[in-house]
C-alpha cells in the first residue's frame, strides 16, 4: 500500500526535557491510526511534528513522499495535504462560518469566491451543519464549532486528516455529534492519525492503536489485537485505568 | 462582548450633578479671582485680527498667524500619524518576527527612542535632519521646477512652498518618534492574539504572511484601536514640541502673538481650547470606530 506518513527515529527536546524519544511510525494510505497514552506522553508532540508546528530536532519525517525540512515553500505546500484539528478548535473569530471555511481555498488555492462558497457548503453538509453558514463561530456550540473546524480543514482536500483530542473540551453530549463525523471520514477512505481517549471511536474506526508513554512508542499493533492482547505491562496498565472509567 | 448600555440608576444620577457642579462652582470661583483679586483686563477681542486679516490687496479676508499655525498643525499632525503608523506597523511586525535579525533592528529603534526625552530626540534628531536628510529629498529645486499645479497640490498638502522643508522636518521627527510607541503597541496587538490562531492558519496551508494578513491582523486590530487613540492623542499634544525647532505650527506661532501682543494669558487659553477640541474630537471619532469593530463578533 501507498505510504502516506513515515517517522523514522524521531527525537523532540524543549529545552533539555526529552519529549519525543527515538519514535518511528507508519501510515499507510486509508489507513487510521488512533494514538493514546498519559498526559505529557508526547502524543500532541508527535503529531505536531507531522505538520512541522514543532520542529523535530533529529530522524526523518515524510509526509506524502516528502521530508520534512526548513524549505518554507515546500512546508507550506506539504500542508496543504495535512489536515489538522485542535482540542481548542481555533476557529477564527472574526469571520463568520462560510468564511473560515473558505479563507484558505481562496487565498492559498487561488479558488474564486463562488467556487469556494460551493466547496464550503459542500464540507458543511458533510458535518450536517450547512445551516450555520452565516453565523459566526462565538455564536455556535461547542459540538458545532469542532464540526466547522473539521469541514475547514476539508475545503483544502487534504490527503491526510490529524486531529489533536478533538473531543476533550467537549460537553459529554455533543462528543458523540463530533466522533460520527470522524467515523463518516474514516468510512470514506481518508488517511487518519487521531489522538484520543475515546476507545469506543478507536474500536470502531481505527486499523492501527499506538500507546504511548515518556515520549516512546511503547506498542503499536492491529486495533483488535492492541486492545485483546496487549503485550507491554504499561499498556495494560493504561487500559485497565482507562477502560474502568 | 458588545457594550450594553446600562440604565443609570438613582445614585449615580446624584453624584454625577454633584460632580458637575462642583466643577462649575470652581470654573467661576477661578473666574471671579482672576477678575477680582488679580485685576486682570480681558482681551478677548484682538485674538480675530490674529485668526483671520484684512488683506488690503485683495480686498478679501486672509489667514493670520493662529489660523496658519492651526493648518501647519493639522498638517504636521496628520501626515505623521500616517507614517508613523506605517513605521508602527512594519517595526511591530518585525518585532515578532521569527528572524532575530529583524527583532534586533525594531527593538534597537524601540528602546532608542523610548529612553530619551522627546525634547532631546527633536533636537539631535532635526539637527540629522535638516542639515543631511531633508535637503536630499530636492525639496528646493522641486518647489522651484515643478509644474504649477504639482505646486498647488503640494501646497494643500504641506502648506507654503518657503515652509516645505520645515513642515517635512518636522513631520519625520514627531513619525520617528512616536513611531517607537506605536510599534510597541502593535506588537502586543498581535501578541495578544492567541498561538492557536496562528497555527490554524498554517496548518490549512497559509503562508506566513497571509496568516498574518488575514488571521491575526484583523483581530489585532481590534485590540489595539484604545491604546492607539491615545498614542494619536499624545502625538497631537507632542506636535507642540516641534515649535523649539522652529516648526511654524500653532504653539511656535501663538508665542510670537503673546510676545508681540502681550496678552500671554489670553493667547494660551485660547490655543489650549484649541488643543482640546481637536483632541476630544478625535477620541469621539475613535471610539465610535471600536464599536464599530466591536459588532463584527456578534459573540
Ligand atoms: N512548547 C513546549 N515547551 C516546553 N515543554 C513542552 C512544550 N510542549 C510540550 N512540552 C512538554 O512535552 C511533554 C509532552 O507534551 P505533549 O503535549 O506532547 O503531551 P500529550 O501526550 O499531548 O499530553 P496531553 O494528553 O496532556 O495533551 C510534556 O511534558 C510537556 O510539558
Ligand atoms: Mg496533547
Amino acid at each position: 500500500m501507498e505510504q502516506m506518513i513515515l517517522l523514522k527515529h524521531v527525537f523532540k527536546y524543549f529545552g533539555e526535557f526529552r519529549a519525543l524519544n527515538d519514535v518511528s511510525l507508519e501510515v499507510a494510505a486509508g489507513e487510521r491510526v488512533v494514538v493514546c497514552g498519559p498526559s505529557g506522553s508526547g502524543k500532541s508532540t508527535m503529531i505536531r511534528c507531522i505538520n512541522r508546528l514543532e520542529e523535530h530536532d533529529d530522524g526523518e519525517i515524510w509526509v506524502n513522499g516528502n521530508q520534512l525540512t526548513e524549505d518554507v515553500k515546500k512546508l507550506t505546500e506539504i500542508r496543504k495535504d495535512v489536515g489538522m484539528v485542535f482540542q481548542q478548535f481555533n476557529l477564527f473569530p472574526h469571520l463568520s462560518v462560510v468564511d473560515n471555511l473558505t479563507l484558505a481555498p481562496m487565498r492559498a488555492r487561488g479558488l474564486s469566491k463562488s467556487d469556494a462558497t460551493d466547496l464550503a457548503m459542500t464540507y458543511l453538509n458533510r458535518v450536517h451543519i450547512p445551516e450555520q453558514a452565516a453565523k459566526y463561530p462565538g455564536q455556535l456550540s461547542g459540538g458545532q464549532q469542532q464540526r466547522v473546524a473539521i469541514a475547514r480543514s476539508l475545503c483544502m482536500q487534504p490527503k491526510i486528516m490529524l486531529f489533536d483530542e478533538p473531543t476533550s473540551a467537549l460537553d459529554p453530549e455533543m462528543i458523540k455529534e463530533v466522533l460520527d463525523v470522524m467515523i463518516e471520514l474514516a468510512e470514506d477512505g481518508m488517511t487518519m492519525i487521531v489522538v484520543t481517549h475515546e476507545m469506543g471511536f478507536a474500536k470502531k474506526a481505527a486499523n492501527k492503536v499506538v500507546f504511548m508513554d515518556q515520549g516512546e512508542v511503547v506498542e503499536s499493533a492491529p486495533t483488535e489485537q492492541f486492545f485483546s492482547q496487549p503485550e507491554s505491562d504499561r499498556t495494560k496498565l493504561f487500559l485497565s485505568q482507562i477502560l474502568t472509567h | 462582548m458588545t457594550a450594553r448600555k446600562k440604565p443609570k440608576s438613582g445614585v449615580t444620577r446624584a453624584v454625577d450633578t454633584i460632580v458637575i457642579a462642583s466643577a462649575i462652582f470652581l470654573v467661576g470661583y477661578v473666574i471671579y479671582k482672576v477678575d477680582t483679586v488679580m485685576i486682570y483686563n480681558w482681551h478677548w477681542g484682538f485674538l480675530w485680527e490674529y485668526i483671520l486679516r484684512w488683506d488690503e490687496e485683495q480686498q478679501a479676508y486672509a489667514p493670520n498667524l493662529l489660523l496658519k499655525g492651526l493648518a501647519t498643525t493639522f498638517r504636521l499632525v496628520i501626515w505623521s500619524m500616517l507614517l508613523a503608523s506605517i513605521i508602527g506597523i512594519v517595526m511591530g511586525i518585525m518585532r515578532t518576527s521569527s528572524r532575530i535579525f529583524f527583532r534586533t533592528v525594531s527593538r534597537l529603534y524601540v528602546e532608542f527612542i523610548r529612553n530619551m526625552p522627546p525634547v532631546v530626540f527633536i533636537f539631535v534628531f532635526f539637527f540629522f535632519l535638516s542639515s543631511q536628510f531633508v535637503p536630499l529629498l530636492g525639496i528646493d529645486e522641486l518647489s522651484v521646477n515643478a509644474s504649477p499645479k504639482t505646486i498647488a497640490l503640494l501646497e494643500i498638502l504641506l502648506g507654503p512652498p518657503e515652509l516645505f522643508a520645515n513642515v517635512i522636518s518636522g513631520i519625520l521627527c514627531l513619525a520617528l518618534f512616536e513611531g517607537a510607541y506605536i510599534t510597541e503597541i502593535i506588537r502586543a496587538g498581535i501578541q495578544s492574539i492567541d498561538k492557536g490562531q496562528t497555527e490554524a492558519g498554517q496548518s490549512i496551508g497559509l503562508t506566513r504572511f497571509q496568516t498574518l494578513r488575514w488571521v491575526i491582523f484583523p483581530q489585532a486590530v481590534q485590540k489595539v484601536i484604545p491604546p492607539l487613540t491615545g498614542q494619536f492623542i499624545t502625538l497631537i499634544k507632542d506636535s507642540s514640541i516641534v515649535s523649539l525647532i522652529s516648526i511654524q505650527e500653532l504653539t511656535f506661532l501663538a508665542q510670537e502673538v503673546a510676545y508681540s501682543t502681550q496678552y500671554v494669558f489670553e493667547i494660551w487659553l485660547f490655543v489650549a481650547a484649541v488643543y482640546f477640541c481637536i483632541c476630544y474630537s478625535l477620541a469621539l471619532l475613535f471610539g465610535k470606530l471600536e464599536k464599530r469593530s466591536q459588532r463584527i463578533y456578534q459573540g
